[in-house]
């Protein structure tokens, strides 16, 4: 403990962080942000009969919305999470990563890579894979980044003296699981197993993806940023130690329930359903434990952006699972499956929480790295409740049109019904859409004119100092 | 154990995956060990290759122009379409999953919601083993109608105005155009239009059920069934 303290005192921040690395991180996860929106708004555009760009081979919607979808995982999330991640294991470790020279070609060859997928599905060699779109000649390449990227924090990791934060718990595993994953989704059904073995793959992939890569890395930094935020420690540790253990182990066991009712053996499906439902106890305590550790500090909602983006994030984290509880069970299963429930549910995870959170960790950090404040407050008010608005009249009104969608097509009635009978909700949704497409803009805006604006030269928050380390 | 570094990483990061790995992956595959995966050039029955010589009455030029012309003994010609129509399944199903088409239609009838009365029997285990499963198209969402069973529901006409510009025949149809699979209009769809028609007619083909368009009847047990 005591040695640890002296390096806190004598460590220079930025022998530790690549400043601009984070940064750059960042804007190249806005800027696939930015097409992963444009992707979703064209499919969007496309079903109200809207689309203005027909019979354009390369910009065909089917294609685009793999590249939304990809360009969210792998763009967006990806980079989000590389720089934040940057940004905290050396503060966490008080080592630098393995590497600088590596963190640089990481990111250049991340870059590369997610653009090279973009430009592959825009020329119509997607792969069959859900989330996993990424030509196959893409796969193997995208393989050796995530081992790099593994290496490259764990040795700092390793090197720590002091038994691992808990957040640290978070980042090791994920830095195991996603080349694990990556490597089964993409290749094994692929190359190896066809049909219905393959199908419970795939189902195990997509949910691998979101459960062991997306979903630990986001509260890993949520158990680094919160408390450093509060300034106060978590709540209460034995509580993240059945959440770390709870995800760790039921969250893998649900693969299979992304295709109930296939012909995937009935006994696997029930055990998918059960470890489903478990997981919702699990997800329970987590957020109860960050709830009570900002019990008191209640007002900070209202005064501190990044922390309303955080909690905002944990409340949708909390309605998606108790959403997986109920609808992984059959009878919901038979209603809402193959509907736009499962789109307003997908949207309501990965942007709902993840983006929101790390949207909350960019405003936190973005003045930070360049050594400016914001330039506008109102604006990142206004990315904040056009995002939240627009993100949650999206999740009720898919959520809706997939309830209609259900009953018009256990009904029997022709098809065109239920295309006809979900346009008012699509037109929502493209409404809906263009109010986080609003929100994004003021934020890239404030960035612009932050980055432009006048120096704040030695001001606290701009060297970085080193926080206090969450006990 | 559970907090430190070696705990976290060899349990959780790998014990716990490969658990679920064996128990959610391997359990299936190894169950299906004695369904072998047929090759594509097996999935070649008689319902396809009607319809894969009906391609070929109808659009006789751009259907030479990407496959040549069949040769004049009978039996040669039996066998050169057949492998004709292999290739075609390949490029269809490439094209299938290129364009995004699973993200909307699935290819799986549940059991549940009354899907055997629009579509037909529901879906089993053999029918996926097979070349053009790998990857599995099971799809996760229909904004269209599932294709599974799609083969000899319309005419090869029908698909060729369908993939041109769906408004033609559906005027409400939210599908997206598909004019590069052509050459400037309907009747001359090309190499990669002719491979799709053969893909999308391929799917349930080797039910006893394929209803041939000519015989077509709208589905029993309602008065409502799809048009
Ligand atoms: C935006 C979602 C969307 C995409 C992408 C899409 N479809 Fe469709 N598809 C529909 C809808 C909706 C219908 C029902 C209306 C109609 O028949 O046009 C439909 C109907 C069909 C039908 C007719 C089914 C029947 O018998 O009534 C076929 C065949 C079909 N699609 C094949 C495809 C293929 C092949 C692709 C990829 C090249 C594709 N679709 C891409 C939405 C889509």
């Amino acid at each position: 403990m005591s040695d640890a303290v002296l390096d806190r005192e004598t460590i220079d921040p930025d022998q530790l962080v690549n400043r601009r690395l984070v940064a750059l991180f960042f804007l190249m996860a806005l800027v696939f942000l930015s097409v992963a929106i444009l992707g979703g708004l064209l499919m969007a555009l496309q079903l109200v009969h809207w689309n203005p760009l027909r019979g354009i081979e390369l910009l065909s919607p089917g294609r685009w919305r793999m590249i939304h979808t990809n360009a969210v995982a792998y763009g967006f999330l990806a980079n989000a999470f590389l720089g934040a991640l940057e940004w905290s294991v050396p503060r966490m470790t008080l080592r630098p990563v393995a590497s600088r020279a590596l963190s640089w070609f990481i990111f250049v060859a991340w870059q590369v890579i997610v653009l090279s997928t973009a430009v592959g599905i825009m020329f119509g060699q997607a792969q069959g894979v859900e989330w996993g779109e990424t030509p196959v000649w893409i796969d193997p390449v995208a393989m050796l980044g995530l081992i790099l990227v593994m290496i490259n924090f764990m040795v700092p990791i390793a090197q720590a003296k002091r038994p691992p934060y808990v957040a640290l718990w978070y980042f090791i595993a994920p830095f195991i699981w996603p080349p694990l994953t990556y490597a089964m989704g993409n290749f094994m059904p692929q190359y190896w197993v066809s049909g219905t073995g393959g199908g419970a793959l795939t189902g195990l992939f997509i949910h691998d993806l979101v459960g062991l890569f997306v979903t630990p890395l986001g509260w890993g930094l949520m158990y680094y940023f919160v408390p450093i935020l509060l300034k106060k420690p978590i709540w209460s540790h034995g509580l993240s130690l059945v959440g770390f253990w709870g995800l760790a182990f039921f969250y893998p066991l649900s693969g299979i329930h992304h295709f109930l009712y296939t012909p995937i053996p009935m006994f696997l499906q029930y055990g998918a359903v059960v470890a489903t439902i478990a997981i919702e106890f699990v997800v329970t305590t987590v957020v109860i434990n960050f709830f009570g550790t900002i019990w008191g500090s209640g007002r900070m909602i209202v005064t501190s952006i990044p922390v309303r983006w955080f909690y905002t994030g944990m409340v949708f984290y909390f309605i998606t699972c108790l959403q997986c509880a109920l609808q992984v069970t059959l009878t919901f299963q038979k209603l809402i499956h193959f509907t736009d429930w499962v789109v307003g549910h997908a949207h309501l995870v990965m942007f709902g929480v993840f983006s929101f959170w790390l949207m909350g960790i960019m405003v936190y950090l973005f003045p930070r790295l360049i050594g400016r404040e914001w330039y506008s407050r109102k604006l990142l008010e206004y990315h904040f409740w056009l995002s939240a608005v627009g993100l949650f009249v999206m999740f009720v009104d898919l959520g809706l049109a997939g309830v209609f969608q259900g009953f018009y097509w256990a009904s029997l009635l022709p098809w065109d019904v239920s295309v006809e009978g979900s346009q008012p909700f699509w037109i929502t949704r493209v409404f809906a859409g263009l109010s986080i497409v609003g929100g994004l803009l003021c934020f890239l805006y404030n960035l612009y004119r932050t980055y432009m604006g006048g120096y704040e030269t030695s001001s606290e928050s701009a060297t970085g100092r080193i926080m206090p380390e969450p006990a | 154990m559970f907090e430190s570094k070696s705990g976290v990483f060899f349990i959780g990061g790998l014990a716990f995956f490969f658990l679920a790995f064996a128990s959610n992956a391997l359990v299936p595959i190894y169950m299906y060990r004695d369904l072998p995966e047929q090759p594509v050039r097996k999935l070649v029955n008689e319902n396809l290759l009607y319809q894969f010589e009906d391609l070929h009455k109808r659009y006789q030029e751009p259907f030479e122009a990407a496959y040549g012309t069949p040769p004049e003994d009978e039996t040669e010609a039996e066998a050169w379409y057949a492998d004709r129509c292999a290739e075609a399944l390949l490029r269809g199903r490439t094209i299938y999953t290129g364009e995004g088409c699973w993200h909307c239609h699935s290819q799986f009838v549940r059991p549940v919601s009354r899907e055997e009365d629009r579509w037909g029997p529901v879906a089993e285990v053999y029918e996926y083993q097979n070349e053009l499963q790998r990857p599995v198209l099971f799809g996760t969402r229909r904004v269209g109608p599932d294709l599974s069973r799609e083969g000899g529901r319309r005419s090869n006409d029908w698909h060729a105005v369908h993939f041109f510009r769906p408004k033609m025949l559906i005027p409400t149809s939210p599908m997206p155009e598909y004019t590069w699979l052509y050459d400037g209009s309907p009747d001359q769809p090309n190499a990669d239009g002719l491979a799709l028609i053969t893909y999308v007619q391929w799917m349930g083909s080797w039910l006893h059920s394929y209803p041939y368009y000519e015989r077509f009847e709208p589905i029993s047990g309602t008065d409502s069934g799809m048009e």
